[in-house]
């Protein structure tokens, strides 16, 4: 992008209500046992709607939306080593009693 | 050194310029990001270990204050990103007030976290001092829940500590925005500490439904 974006105050206060709302759901979701349904489904129902906010607050508020792509990649990098750190450390302690 | 916006000899033009502040802060932030995760990475395995006592813990927490929170710090992400953009059209008087704006909500952040801080001292579930989780808890009990505390006010902790750095950037920010030193040309530091704003934000949009709401049911 060669040009400066400029992000108009429109598009903020929209994401704040969009947000505000995924934050009433997330309470009201949490009072409800979704596990009586689903083992988990409260946790996954939980993370589903915070990974939703922060991705609106990351390509909004922050405007990775308008970024160059490498700043885009930074961004991708970083959640990425997180998921290495998460997922070989978890996969390693929850594998070590089949041994 | 005094910035003003003039174009540095190593770059082409103050597009190219303006792209490489912000993609250092954005490695600066993968940093964070890391670092937070661990913590993360400690409450996910603690909690598949002992995922009761865990359960009973995170329900002596009170749900209000931490969806409160939310609210009050979302709210600040908005009125930071509000100053951006007052910052970028050149509107001083506005950018000075939701540098203010977003200020004040930092600072509500933190009385209420200090609120509930207060609480868990009463009712002695801080690690370490006194700590008996509920009368007549076994050791095993007590242990596990310190666990469950000792993440909780490692991980709020660090996350405070990430609010008052913000805070008092903010507050550096109002006085050279007082001054007028911001304007569309330069407006590096505004864009900069707001990506760090919204970082914390972001931290704290985890941390709320992991210590707060999972085990509400």
């Amino acid at each position: 992008m060669s040009e400066h974006h400029i992000v108009s105050p429109k598009v903020y206060v929209t994401i704040f209500g969009i947000l505000m709302v995924c934050t009433f759901l997330t309470v009201a979701a949490a009072k409800i046992d979704l596990n009586a349904y689903f083992s988990g489904l409260n946790i996954i129902v939980a993370l589903t709607i915070a990974v939703f906010k922060a991705s609106l607050v990351v390509l909004f508020f922050m405007h990775a939306k308008y970024s160059p792509q490498r700043t885009q990649l930074v961004i991708i990098a970083s959640v990425f080593w997180l998921a290495i750190m998460l997922f070989m450390t978890m996969s390693d302690y929850v594998s070590r009693p089949w041994i | 050194m005094h910035r003003t916006g003039e174009l540095y000899e190593q770059y082409r033009t103050m597009e190219q310029q303006r792209e490489t502040a912000s993609l250092g802060m954005w490695v600066f932030l993968s940093t964070e990001v890391l670092f937070f995760g661990g913590l993360f990475m400690t409450y996910t395995l603690n909690r598949s270990t002992y995922p009761d006592i865990f359960s009973e813990a995170s329900k002596t927490i009170k749900l209000s204050w931490g969806a409160i929170n939310t609210v009050v710090l979302i709210g600040s992400s908005l009125t930071m990103a509000m100053a951006v953009w007052a910052s970028q059209v050149g509107k001083k008087r506005l950018l000075t007030f939701f540098l203010i704006a977003t200020l004040v909500l930092g600072t509500v952040f933190l009385g209420i976290k200090s609120i509930e801080y207060h609480d868990k001292y009463v009712e002695h579930h801080i690690p370490g001092l006194n700590f008996q989780f509920e009368p007549g808890a076994d050791a095993a009990t007590n242990a596990h829940a310190q666990l469950f505390f000792s993440l909780y006010f490692g991980m709020t902790g660090l996350h405070a500590l990430h609010m008052i750095v913000g805070a008092g950037l903010l507050l550096w920010l109002v006085k050279e925005s007082v001054r007028g030193r911001f304007t569309p040309e330069y407006n590096t530091p505004v864009e900069n500490i707001g990506l760090y704003w919204h970082f914390v934000d972001i931290v704290w949009i985890f941390l709320f439904p992991l210590l707060y709401l999972i085990d509400r049911h």
